[in-house]
């Protein structure tokens, strides 16, 4: 199990660089995996990933499949341990001081500054995630119909999915 | 601003931390968030709407899934370490069963024809739900030039010049505050 290490390590620095939540570190999660670590195809890491959406809870449980696809059940606790631990401990140390700072100016500014630089990365992980899963370019139309249709209406996600789950699997893609 | 904190009423206990956040687990399909919003501020009343954005933003501000700093954070201010832990645990247990579950079936069943088919029409749904949630998440930003060219360089320094995370965020996120800090003076 010499990949236990490896995860353990891999899942705590995308812990603690992963501003702005779970989606922004993808694409290097996607890159560690794919490319430098070649545990995966980019294809199966988005079914994976598509995996984690489609189940309920946090979308970052993506972390326990990859986990258990490369170590089995130990790899997906340690994946997701190492993914949750650091920045879990860090919440717990800051949240109390966070209040006493609520309206000071350079709270402000940080925020302010990081959330550009976020907002690119969440749009870099969706591009990434597009490539890898826009086989061909039945499978690209299928993916910007859904995304019009869940930017424009209020359909519920998981109908959403469901479809496009029916739609690989009646073989019209 | 403790004081703010559930004036009237006794802090929720561990069992309930554990309850509530449970909740959250398992009807969170698509993103936790609105669910969270939903138990936390409507049905049990442990924060104000107020007080949760406020909390919101912190649990954005820190690194790591929001949701997960949010469930730790929220448990440590009412009923400190033991709190912190059994919100952690009530948020991930189910679903982390499920997904393994679902892990197991598919990697059973994905060899049998259709089931391939199935997985990759469901993968490229996904990335339309991903796209759409980004374009939410951008949407405000796109009356700042400063914000748009911003997100548009760390997008770039990804998919284009494909640079580590780490160095990109160690360039960019100071450079993000510095133009902040200015246009605040």
């Amino acid at each position: 199990m010499s990949e236990l290490p490896a995860l353990a390590w891999l899942y705590a620095q995308l812990s603690l660089v992963a501003v702005g939540g779970g989606n922004t570190v993808l694409p290097e999660m996607q890159r560690q995996i794919v490319n430098v670590h070649g545990w995966m195809t980019g294809q199966e890491f988005a079914a994976l990933y598509a995996l984690a959406q489609a189940a309920p809870g946090p979308n970052m449980l993506v972390s326990a499949l990859v986990g258990w696809r490369v170590a089995g059940l130990p790899g997906a606790l340690i994946a997701t341990g190492s993914f949750c631990a650091p920045s879990s401990l860090l919440s717990y140390v800051v949240s109390g001081a966070w209040f006493r700072f609520r309206d000071a100016r350079w709270r402000r500014v940080v925020q302010a500054g990081l959330t550009p630089v976020t907002v690119g990365l969440v749009m870099a992980g969706a591009t990434m995630l597009t490539e890898a899963t826009s086989v061909d370019w039945r499978f690209a139309a299928l993916t910007l119909a859904v995304t019009l249709v869940l930017t424009l209406t209020r359909l519920s996600p998981l109908v959403v999915l469901a479809a496009g789950a029916a739609l690989g699997a009646s073989g019209l893609l | 601003m403790q004081a703010a904190l559930r004036p009237s009423a006794d802090p929720p206990t561990i069992g309930a931390l554990f309850a509530g956040f449970f909740s959250i687990g398992i009807c969170g399909f698509g993103g936790v968030l609105p669910w969270a919003r939903r138990m936390i501020v409507e049905q049990r009343a442990w924060l104000t709407a107020a007080e949760f954005t406020d909390l919101l933003a912190l649990c954005q501000f820190l690194p790591g899934p929001n949701i997960i700093n949010l469930s730790v954070a929220l448990g440590s201010r009412f009923r400190g370490p033991r709190g912190a832990l059994a919100a952690f645990f009530g948020l991930l247990s189910a679903p982390m069963a499920i997904i393994l579950l679902l892990g197991v079936i598919y990697e059973r069943y994905s060899g049998l024809p259709g089931v391939r088919p199935m997985f990759a029409g469901l993968a490229a749904a996904a990335s339309g739900l991903v796209l759409s949630t980004a374009l939410k998440i951008a949407a405000p930003l796109r009356h700042n030039l400063r914000d748009v060219l911003l997100a548009l360089a760390s997008w770039a320094a990804i998919v284009l010049l494909h640079v580590p995370l780490v160095l990109a965020m160690l360039v960019l996120a100071p450079l993000g505050i510095l133009l902040a800090a200015r246009s605040h003076r």
